[in-house]
């Protein structure tokens, strides 16, 4: 049967992008174990309205593991402890009676905070803007069976594909780094033979936009370990692979010697 | 009112090509002198967006999410359906499209379900084109699955994250156009109204979630891809945010809301855990394949699963539909959990679930083959309930997932506002009274990529030279000044209730009256307590802070004061439907086996209602449903 568990929160509250924040404390009373976390920081919040104190913004939606919307760091990892797991799939039956949470937004310099947990994550649209497609305009597609793609090759890029872009890389990155979200994204299409005609100048366009925002990579792995998609890794030695290479292919096609 | 469908003559294999030859058309150079506004970022919004913005109009988008990425078309696990015939096993667009209208209980347009069928090949094309990694054999072509009870396999899928990898398809195709300059994307934009100017749409009317402005947006037409109502419920697969507000700000504006009691309960979800419980989780369909269902005989049977004899177990559905068993179409299979669980037969620690058990299959194919067939399923399961379902069995419960209903449009996706559109699951054509599993994704793309994009030109077309309404004309300075006032009211109303809270009594409202079944006294009672607890909302919501920064209390409010307008039109409808047809049954009838009994000679029609004014009752027009190609015939699967 379901425990009920009292709590200890630390809040990161800052009421808007230019204001100051700070912690407060909250006590979660009588959570029951099944809930999600999510669902208990909707019962502190209820809490919190009844007693008249504007309740904590967090960011969620399907509450699915999948539209990539909720992330906070949980004790200092982002999306907690768990192991491949979302902050929406994180139960409270993994915490103990009498346990304090920290709870922080996102932190990254490319993140400006909104509203307490809420972060603006538009720089990785500005990456996928520049270059994350193959270009198919509606209406110029041949049969999607002219074109055979080996099993292991599909599986390769769906593995990267699988992204929700939720940044908790980016969060858990000791340089705020995007290497891992850039890197899934340049696996997915580069990976794939409709993918080469863009190729290098898809990575070229990524990879130095991502750098006008986020930090350089330096091999800590924090990024694949904080994934809640379990996203390797190697994608970024793919994409570095790739970015050199680009320097000289598109030069190449530039004219250029 | 007379409701135009517009549906074009021929025979039904010409009706689409002939449409297209004979709509005008705005030539090429001339499409940039055009402004669209398309709210939603989902599938039928971003297809739409990307294709409109390559055709060359410029295409401004709206969404509340702080990407696009994010729209909860993503979280579709299943497939999309295709008459492609990849596996030689009979499929074709006629066959596609019977199995739609029938699976719909005939209560769809045959037009526009042969069209949907028609393109439904176009799209994987497309979105193989777009590097959708979609699931491959061996030899590298492409893979499929059944579905839904299909009887050929015209499902493809991308593991179990159909929808997400079509959405981000979708998504990549839109930033292209961002990137050239086409297309605009607003996000954390919420619209709060339809803008109408001498019986056109004129534009927008939209609150920054982040700064709480109120900004006025104009163009020469406005495309609504903004979803279902399913979170009329409360409890439903739909993701928090998800919300009827655009569709039924338009239909306050004059948009017709077509069968909005069509309703989708898919049969395997996790059932409720407590009364915290903020949505349910879907459960792909595809485990009724392997998973037997049962309950136990005898009321309030305490022992584990395992300890309950064969003897002792119910196998419902095997026993009263022998030749389909666990496969049942998702409307009888939710009916039937629903009846053993209301009889006290339920399991679990609140009685209010079924057993899918795997102990038969594991014991036959091995835990192995299990694994791999649903590995990904099982672990969700444990994640959310904490129990291993390799050792016990799933519980299961039936949840709101999908409304078949939505605003009415004609042929070319138009509402009976000309220049709004709706697209998707926002509007009501193609899936009748029930939606068969893998056509929302097939839909929505259908609509976005090939429909949209040519019948909006057909609306177009004479505009040419006309500059869009400008935004200080006063029907946009009053139609700003109502959003302004809601506002406002629900920040000076100053009660003791969070919108939440409200928000979860109606759905318990919704979900007794006018759930999996229906009856004349239930949604007489309906209507009566709906309309009282909206009273009581307007009276005594709470809604704290301001309206100068993000405030998600404040756009609960409004998302919950328009869900009570429209709960109360379902449990109109449901009432004025005395028959029962797919998801709307309707307990006076039923077959003697208790299947849903239509009445073709009274309610062969889409009942599309008309806003009258507030706390006055919308007045019902009616199109007549014509079944040229598909006889109609009473369903069974005995």
């Amino acid at each position: 049967m379901s425990r009920k568990l009292n709590l200890t929160l630390k809040v990161w509250r800052q009421a808007g992008p230019t204001a100051k924040g700070r912690f407060e404390i909250y006590k979660a009373k009588e959570i029951p174990d099944d809930a999600s976390f999510l669902e208990m920081l909707d019962i502190v919040n209820e809490g919190l309205i009844a007693e008249g104190h504007e309740p904590i913004e967090f960011p969620h939606d399907c509450r699915e593991g999948i539209c990539g919307t909720c992330g906070v760091m949980i004790n200092g990892r982002a999306h907690g402890q768990e192991k491949g797991t979302a902050t929406c799939q994180l139960h409270m039956r993994k915490f103990n009676d009498g346990d304090t949470i920290e709870i922080e937004p996102w932190r990254a310099a490319a993140f400006p905070v909104i509203r307490d947990l809420v972060v603006d994550r538009s720089p990785l649209d500005k990456i996928v803007e520049v270059g994350g497609y193959i270009s198919a305009p509606t209406g110029t597609a041949p049969d999607a069976n002219e074109m055979p793609i080996p099993k292991e090759v599909a599986d390769s890029a769906m593995d990267a594909a699988a992204c929700i872009g939720c940044a908790a890389c980016v969060a858990a990155c000791p340089n705020s780094a995007a290497q891992l979200f850039t890197s899934a994204k340049l696996w997915h299409l580069n990976s794939l033979p409709q993918g080469q005609a863009e190729r290098f100048r898809r990575t070229e366009a990524m990879v130095e936009t991502m750098e006008e925002f986020f930090g350089s990579c330096t091999n800590h792995g924090e990024c694949s370990e904080a994934c809640p998609k379990e996203i390797s890794q190697d994608f970024i030695a793919y994409m570095n692979r790739d970015y050199i290479k680009s320097k000289v292919v598109n030069r190449r096609l530039a004219g250029q010697r | 009112m007379v409701l135009e469908s517009k549906v074009p003559n021929g025979s039904i294999a010409d009706k689409w090509d002939n449409h297209k030859f004979d709509i005008k058309l705005v030539n090429p150079a001339n499409k940039r002198k055009f402004k669209i506004l398309v709210v939603g970022s989902g599938l039928a919004g971003a297809s739409a967006a990307a294709t409109l913005g390559e055709l060359g109009y410029n295409v401004e988008v709206f969404t509340f999410h702080d990407t696009p990425r994010r729209a909860h078309s993503i979280a579709a696990q299943g497939g999309i359906n295709a008459a492609k015939n990849y596996r030689n096993d009979g499929d074709s667009i006629y066959r596609l499209f019977y199995d739609t209208v029938k699976g719909g209980d005939y209560r769809s347009r045959e037009a526009n379900v042969y069209r949907l069928a028609q393109v439904s090949v176009d799209i994987i094309d497309q979105m193989a084109a777009q590097g959708v990694p979609f699931a491959r054999e061996y030899g590298g072509l492409l893979d499929n699955r059944s579905f839904g009870g299909a009887q050929v396999s015209r499902t493809f899928y991308a593991r179990g994250q159909t929808g997400q990898q079509l959405l981000l398809g979708a998504y990549q195709q839109m930033m292209r156009q961002v990137h050239l300059g086409k297309v605009k994307v607003h996000t954390r934009t919420e619209m709060l109204d339809v803008v109408v100017k001498d019986g056109r749409a004129a534009g927008i009317v939209c609150r920054d979630l982040v700064t709480g402005d109120i900004t006025s947006h104009s163009g020469h037409a406005v495309v609504l891809a903004t979803g279902g109502y399913g979170n009329v419920f409360y409890l439903s697969t739909n993701a928090m945010a998800s919300n009827v507000t655009a569709a039924w700000r338009a239909h306050r504006k004059g948009a017709f809301f077509a069968n909005p009691c069509y309703t989708q309960i898919h049969p395997t979800c996790i059932p409720a855990s407590d009364e915290f419980q903020s949505k349910l989780t879907l459960m792909s369909e595809s485990l009724r394949n392997d998973g037997r269902i049962w309950v136990p005989k005898g009321h309030d049977d305490g022992r584990k699963a395992s300890d309950i004899p064969e003897g002792e177990r119910y196998y419902y559905l095997e026993q009263k539909y022998p030749s389909f068993g666990n496969l049942v179409p998702r409307d009888v299979a939710s009916r039937n959990a629903k009846t053993v669980v209301d009889q006290g037969l339920g399991v679990g620690p609140l009685k209010n679930g079924v057993f899918l058990d795997f102990s038969d299959a594991i014991g036959r194919d091995g835990k192995d083959k299990i694994e791999e067939r649903y590995g990904n399923l099982f672990q969700m399961y444990e994640r959310i309930t904490g129990e291993d379902p390799y050792s016990v069995p799933m519980r299961i419960y039936p949840a709101t997932h999908y409304t078949m209903g939505g605003v009415w449009v004609d042929y070319n996706l138009m509402t009976t506002i000309p220049g709004c559109f709706a697209t998707g699951e926002a509007n009501f054509s193609d899936h009748g009274a029930n939606r068969l599993g893998a056509s929302a994704l097939m839909q929505g793309l259908a609509d976005g990529y090939f429909v949209l994009p040519y019948t909006i030109g057909d609306y177009l077309a004479p505009m040419l030279g006309d500059d869009p309404v400008s935004v200080d004309d006063p029907a946009f300075i009053q139609t700003e000044a109502d959003a302004q006032g809601q506002i406002q009211r629900f920040l000076s109303t100053g009660g003791t209730r969070s919108p939440e809270h409200f928000h979860r009594e109606l759905g318990k409202l919704v979900w007794d009256y006018i759930g999996m079944e229906r009856e004349k006294n239930g949604l007489e009672k309906a209507i009566s307590e709906i309309s009282a607890l909206r009273e009581e909302f307007w009276a005594d919501v709470r809604v704290l802070g301001n309206n100068e920064s993000l405030n998600s209390s404040l756009e609960k409010a409004g998302r919950v004061a328009d869900f009570f307008e429209l709960g109360e039109l379902m449990a109109r409808d449901a009432l004025d439907r005395r028959e029962s047809c797919g998801g709307h049954f309707r307990t006076e009838h039923q077959t003697p086996e208790g299947e849903a009994q239509r009445d073709d000679e009274n309610f062969s029609h889409v009942s599309a209602w008309e806003w009258k004014g507030p706390n006055t009752p919308q007045v019902k027009n009616v199109e007549e449903l014509a079944f040229e190609e598909v006889e109609l015939t009473q369903r069974s699967y005995k």
